[in-house]
């Protein structure tokens, strides 16, 4: 197999593209559509700060590494989880990363916010361990970048992320998830930080390649609760439509954003008010942060 | 030739001097869920592969919690 550009041999066939790259030409491959990205949902410019949300897998670190490489000014946030093993290991993978590109990294820990780490939060709210592993991220991403003065978080979410949520929002026809589920998520409110998603254009086949080539150590295991969640029943799904039809992923998420989610968009009606107890953004009185944060302390004390 | 499968990792020993397709078939494989690694490098799934090669057939997807799907970024109730 032949490199589409130069002719040379090809380390990587994306069939979605009928194409196949040499190692320098994937590498451009990637930055371009990174750049893409970027420029068309205007998610940061050079003078902003970015905060890169990394969990020490290939996704966002291949994020924050060419985020580096394309010379934009970057913080890592590397968010604690608690999760036995598995968190001490990527985090030493974050650590590491960033002392050898010379960023900085700023560790939040989940167990100290909340009140206990994710397995426990699992056991307390008797609810999927993603639930409140995903409502803390969300969390606490957005109150360390507004500590931090930092407009913007970045997160590795790929095509295959997106287009998985996508199919989960169609499948429960979720009409009001349907107009949200965007690359970037503008700030609605001075205490809601703008949300960005780099790689939604590039598959995760293609983040992982491009994390082996530039030699970047990521964590291979998954995470232990990810098993048997509905989102990787939707991307094995997607694996096997596109495997009989190559670019069904991309042609599902990238329709949808441009002439789908369109017909779904209307004025939001939603009120956002800054929470009584933390002074974070919801849209109730109490943030469901503060009270997950109230259920895992009175169990403890219990 | 020798296959290295992940999470868990585990070893199999297949028949060689055949494409990589022909390799992901028979251990029923899509194409799509992993890098083909040889050493320092990634194959294609056109390539021949010796009896004395050792493949490692690395899995990308990654997940559990997907996307924020229905807050905007902000916290509803759990």
């Amino acid at each position: 197999m032949k490199c589409r550009k130069c002719g040379g041999a090809a380390v990587l066939e994306l069939r979605r593209h009928n194409a196949a790259f040499c190692t320098p030409d994937f590498l451009e491959f990637f930055q371009n559509q990174v750049r893409e990205a970027i420029r068309k949902y205007r998610m940061f410019t050079r003078d902003e700060r970015v905060l890169v949300a990394v969990s020490g897998g290939k996704d966002s670190l291949a994020l924050w590494d060419v985020l580096i490489d394309e010379g934009y000014h970057t913080t890592g946030l590397y968010l604690d989880l608690g999760i036995f093993d598995y968190s001490v290991e990527s985090k030493a993978k974050c650590e590491a990363f960033a002392a050898r590109r010379g960023v900085e990294l700023v560790v939040s820990s989940v167990a100290a916010e909340v009140g206990a780490p994710v397995p426990v939060i699992k056991d307390v709210t008797r609810r999927p361990p993603c639930s409140g592993c995903g409502l803390s991220k969300r969390y606490l991403m957005n109150r360390v970048a507004l500590d931090l003065g930092v407009p913007v978080v970045a997160t590795g979410h790929n095509l295959d992320d997106e287009a998985a949520t996508l199919l989960g929002s169609v499948l429960h026809w979720q009409t009001d998830a349907l107009p949200r589920q965007s690359p970037a998520l503008p700030s609605t409110h001075p205490r809601l930080v703008r949300r960005v998603k780099p790689l939604y254009r590039l598959s995760e086949r293609e983040t992982a390649a491009y994390a082996f080539l530039k030699k970047i150590d990521y964590i291979v295991e998954e995470c232990p609760f990810a098993k048997g969640a509905t989102s990787i029943a939707h991307k094995e799904t997607l694996n096997r439509l596109e495997a009989e039809s190559p670019g069904a992923k991309h042609n599902f998420l990238l329709g949808f954003l441009e002439r789908g989610r369109p017909a779904f968009e209307r004025v939001e009606d939603v009120v956002l008010n800054e929470c009584t107890r933390c002074g974070q953004v919801t849209t109730g009185t109490v943030c469901a942060f503060c009270k997950l944060s109230d259920r895992v302390k009175r169990s403890a004390s219990v | 030739m020798k296959v290295v499968l992940r999470n868990p990792r585990r070893e199999v020993q297949v028949a060689g001097n055949r494409r990589v397709k022909d390799v992901l078939r028979e251990l029923d494989i899509l194409p799509e869920t992993v890098l083909v690694i040889r050493g320092d490098d990634l194959v294609t799934a056109d390539q021949v592969v010796g009896d004395d090669d050792t493949l490692e057939l690395r899995p990308v997807m990654s997940g559990g919690a997907v996307s924020a799907r229905a807050t905007g970024g902000v916290n509803e109730v759990p």
